[in-house]
């Protein structure tokens, strides 16, 4: 197999396997919104409810204790 | 921020007219010729007025969605005030220097190497004060606001770093100015390196620097959270891995290999994706609002540089496609392109965002909002004699250039494509003109809005309060 050849097949595995990739997490995102494993969209608020003194949307020492 | 976008877009209007009146070049000496002022024209809007809108933006917002704030953490707010004045600093000895004719030829990376090293310092600062907040935030998901934030910050880095690795020559061989330095690559490696810099600095900076700041004031101004936040997440990584590969698309048809021009015309059009992607988000996220467009000259800005970011991403996709590239490149059309770009959408997005943080921050109602209006309509019009005088520029330069008799001999000498262009020349001098008009205004309503402006008892949530002057 010469090397233009192995190129070709490079390009095309990659482009396959990049494209692959961007599809599944526009699923895996979906999904997990869907099973109300993440709510993605209250993200958003975070822009809204920004004062100093309003409740987190989701308070940092949580991520410790789901750990 | 504001100062640095006086002095970037007057040597702007300068240089346009330089190219319709040539003689212009002369009224100042070797000071005031194109080869000085566009290097301080270029640097002075992309590191004084849109890195010192982002930064100002950071400083905004960012304590505000990690819900922290600075009066907690000393060490933090000192970070903040070295960043400011040696950036300052380092900006004022940038003009001084490039107008001096110190420069090391690089497009976007003129400034001569003791000042990359404070660019260095500066951009250490940033990301100190950057990845410190976050360290302590109180919030647990960064915005992606941030996430466009620090793509930014680790971009530029390693790009800044490899594109301006040089040699300086008084130091290493003894010989010639302190100053001077060269280049660790040569030929085809030097221009790969440079563009692959020179695009993403437009990318890095221009790009996501920009949506990380309309993402949070859009959405603040309209009191409409982002109409998909899935999407900014696909958008984000989508764009991030497409973006890096796009700048061999200004060595189509160079001495590059041709796989890197393919390469980067293809991810230079896939990048529509990621761009669009954005571009409606923001747009969809005042669904069911647009009313506010009619009532808000600041979501009229907001809402303007989305379309533009629409325009701009579509324009460029199209020009690195091959052929296309054949006709447009060396041509005024990519002036325009760059134009339409920073002037409708990162300069509007910034004009918005310093609209909003003012009253915020002075506790004073905005001093005018015909003001503002008539700034919005003088600068929509510059922006439009701007680009439409260059693409029509631009097309008919690539045209006459490519434009040969039955022999195969051209049919126009370049001088010959100059005497047509004179005219588009003006058209775009006054345009710039127009928008400069509009920034002395936005200066004027800011001053005001500081000294005269109603003062407010109470931090609006949303909409920014403005006077009826």
């Amino acid at each position: 197999m010469d090397i233009d050849t192995l190129r070709g097949f490079a390009y095309a595995f990659f482009t396959v396997l990049f494209t692959l990739f961007l599809y599944f997490y526009i699923v895996s995102m979906y999904v997990k919104d869907k099973k109300g494993i993440t709510d993605y969209e209250r993200y958003s608020q975070l822009a809204l409810q920004d004062e100093l003194n309003d409740t987190p949307i989701e308070p940092r020492h949580l991520s410790h204790k789901k750990g | 921020m504001i100062a640095f976008g006086v002095i970037g877009m007057l040597i702007g209007v300068v240089l346009a007219f330089q190219l319709a009146f040539p003689k212009l070049n002369y009224i100042l000496g070797e000071y005031g010729i194109f080869g000085r002022l566009r290097p301080v024209h270029t640097n002075g809007v992309i590191y004084g007025f849109t890195l010192g809108g982002i930064w100002a933006s950071w400083y905004y917002f960012g304590q505000r969605v990690l819900k922290i704030t600075y009066h907690d953490y000393p060490f933090l707010k000192a970070v903040g005030y070295l960043h400011f004045w040696i950036w300052i600093l380092t900006l004022i000895l940038g003009v001084v220097s490039l107008l001096g004719g110190i420069t090391q030829s690089k497009e976007y990376a003129e400034l001569a190497w003791p000042l990359d090293i404070l660019v260095v310092v500066v951009w250490v600062l940033w990301g100190i004060s950057m990845f410190g907040s976050m360290g302590v935030r109180r919030e647990n998901t960064i915005y992606v606001s941030l996430w466009y934030y620090i793509a930014t910050y680790v971009g530029i880095a390693v790009l800044y770093i490899f594109n301006n690795l040089s040699i300086p020559t008084y130091l290493v061989a003894h010989t010639g100015s302190l100053w001077h330095s060269i280049s660790m690559y040569a030929g085809s490696n030097d221009a790969l390196v440079q563009w692959w810099w020179g695009h993403n600095a437009v990318a890095f900076v221009f790009t996501s620097g920009v949506i990380g700041t309309i993402y949070y004031f859009l959405p603040k101004e309209s009191g409409q959270p982002i109409f998909s936040y899935k999407l900014t997440l696909f958008s984000f990584w989508s764009l991030m891995f497409v973006y890096i590969w796009a700048g061999g698309h200004h060595l189509i048809y160079s001495t590059v290999p041709d796989w890197v021009q393919t390469l980067s015309s293809v991810f230079s059009v896939i990048l529509i994706i990621p761009s669009w992607g954005t571009a409606i988000n923001m747009l969809l996220t005042l669904r069911g609002q647009w009313h506010q467009l009619k009532e808000s000259p600041l979501i009229k800005f907001l809402v303007l540089a989305s379309t533009f970011y629409m325009l701009s991403t579509l324009e460029g996709s199209i020009q690195a496609i091959r052929s296309v590239n054949a006709l447009a490149h060396f041509t005024d059309w990519i002036i325009g392109h760059v134009h339409d770009g920073v002037l409708g959408w990162v300069g509007f997005t910034l004009i918005a965002a310093v609209y909003h943080m003012v009253p915020r921050v002075f506790k004073r109602e905005i001093y005018s909002g015909k003001l503002m209006d008539v700034q919005f309509w003088l600068m929509t019009l510059g922006i439009v004699l701007y680009f439409s005088s260059m693409w029509i520029a631009g097309i008919t330069q690539g045209m006459m250039w490519r434009d040969v008799d039955q022999y195969g001999n051209l049919v126009y000498q370049f001088v010959d494509t100059v005497r047509v262009l004179i005219p588009y020349y003006v058209i775009r001098g006054f345009g710039g003109s127009l928008y400069l008009i509009g920034f002395f205004i936005f200066l004027y309503n800011v001053v005001m809005t500081i000294q005269k402006g109603r003062v407010l008892e109470k931090e609006p949530a949303y909409a920014t309060p403005m006077g009826l002057r």
